[in-house]
């Protein structure tokens, strides 16, 4: 490989599509999010730099070991999670900018890539020794095992529908030829509402907050994080909430780059917040109850219906 | 205590002057002080829109709110969770008893005041204070950063 092939790959991964751009937009999705849940409670909200200024203080505070925790997991996994972030998001922005570039990114790739997150939430929780973050990394390993299997069930379903294509630039080029896959027939659409679903809980908050719970469990697995890995930690979750909205968008709703893509984005976040704001936290029994019983129902009739070709 | 004065780079000053989290603790106030910095965080007053949240952690705390006058009981926890918080952090004395003892000066299970224990950076006197004079407080405290 030569040295500018090398270079563009690092410039891919680490500005253009990859970690600074996705990081940006992350943020100012949290503001977003922030500041309507402030205007829809008849507050101000905090202004437009909020997010980062939240994270360039982290990156300034002392980063404290607690005593007797498995130091060095508990300082590597928020890393590993954010690093898993970034490639996530790099294969995802590649995926629409260029489907049948040399940089094609797998779905199940990004699937699997997108679980790393989480894991790294539960390992650093139950690294740090703290009954909180205990408990808090294993609600969130319930809630994992909760929400994904509708999910990958309704990603499977649109492979179904466009006769086996599972690389994400095949999708996007699938979609240019024929229409956004929500617009071919129901069972896509119901795929939508199962992974519309998924989000929230994905990013534990709205009525699927359940691991941090602040009110019962301090902060639960971020409870003995502070300064830097706390900012990695602030960053991923940031990172996610942009990358999951474009994730969505991308198999579900590409033609190509437009206007549209960015009205898509917004409504996924308004979405997100509107749930947030409106239903209190469930318990973590109610959740996998809701997940296992009518997501999964609604996933697998999609799925069916999918293969019936609806 | 020393890491207080630990050296912070220009753009985490300005965060943490744009983004102090803050973290309650009472050390034995009669809960008037407390309620009024609920006040602070309603939309009335709406703290969030200088960055103040209110985290369960002291390890993600910039700003110590405590109140009351430090008892024999809450004295060991005081020390904990000052010596949990991320430094650098800010310590603000809210009420009469944080700031002096107030009214229950002199009594048999007071081991504060504050200062006596842990560096104080900003009094915030009133039995119990405005949630004005709260946020007033904490916005100069952050000055002195
Ligand atoms: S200062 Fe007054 S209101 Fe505040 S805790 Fe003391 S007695 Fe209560």
């Amino acid at each position: 490989m030569s040295l500018t092939n090398l270079l563009t790959y690092v410039g891919l991964v680490a500005v253009f599509p990859g970690f600074v751009f996705t990081a940006v937009v992350g943020l100012l999705s949290s503001w977003f999010d922030r500041k309507l849940s402030a205007r829809l409670q008849w507050r101000v909200g905090p202004p437009w730099y909020q997010s980062f200024a939240d994270v360039a203080k982290l990156l300034g505070k002392e980063t404290v070991v607690p005593a007797g925790s498995a130091k060095l997991v508990f300082l590597g996994a928020p890393f590993v999670g954010f690093a898993a972030v970034v490639v996530v998001s790099t294969i995802l922005w590649m995926a629409s900018i260029r489907p049948d570039g040399a940089f094609v990114g797998d779905l199940i790739v990004v699937l699997y890539l997108l679980y790393v997150p989480s894991l790294a939430i539960i390992i650093g929780g139950s690294a740090s020794r703290n009954p909180f973050a205990a408990l808090g990394a294993s609600r969130e390993m319930k809630l994992m095992l909760a929400y994904e299997v509708g999910f990958l069930i309704s990603a499977f379903t649109l492979v179904v529908k466009n006769g086996g294509i599972v690389s994400l630039g095949g999708m996007v080029a699938y979609q240019q030829a024929s229409g956004p896959m929500l617009s071919q027939g129901i069972s896509c659409i119901i795929a939508f509402i199962v992974a519309l679903i998924y989000v929230p809980a994905k990013l534990a908050v709205g009525p699927f907050d359940i691991p941090e719970a602040e009110c019962e469990l301090i902060s639960g697995p971020f409870t003995e994080y502070s300064g830097v890995p706390l900012a990695a930690f602030k960053l991923t979750k940031a990172m996610l909430m942009c990358v999951l909205p474009v994730f969505l968008i991308t198999v579900f709703a590409t033609t190509a780059w437009s206007p549209w893509a960015i009205l898509w984005y917004v409504l996924i976040l308004v979405f997100v917040v509107l749930i947030k704001n409106t239903n209190p936290r469930l318990r973590i029994d109610q959740a996998l109850r809701f997940f296992w019983g009518p997501v999964l129902v609604l996933s697998i009739v999609g799925i069916v219906l999918a293969s019936l070709g609806l | 205590m020393e890491e207080n004065e630990r050296k912070l780079s220009k753009l985490s000053r300005w965060g943490l002057k744009k983004s102090p989290w803050a973290f309650h603790l009472n050390t034995g106030s009669c809960n008037n002080c407390d309620i009024e910095i609920l006040d602070v965080l309603t939309p009335k007053y709406d703290a969030e829109r200088f960055g103040i949240v209110l985290v369960g952690s002291p390890r993600h705390a910039d700003v110590l709110l405590v109140t009351g006058i430090v008892t024999m009981q809450t004295y060991p926890r005081l020390l904990h969770v000052y010596e949990q918080t991320a430094k650098p952090c800010l310590v603000v004395a809210i009420g009469a008893c944080a700031c002096s003892g107030g009214i229950f000066d002199g009594s048999y299970h007071m081991v504060g005041p504050l200062d006596k224990i842990i560096p104080v950076d900003v009094y915030i006197p009133g039995c119990p204070p405005r949630p004005e004079a709260i946020i007033d407080g904490v916005v100069k405290g952050l000055a002195k950063l």
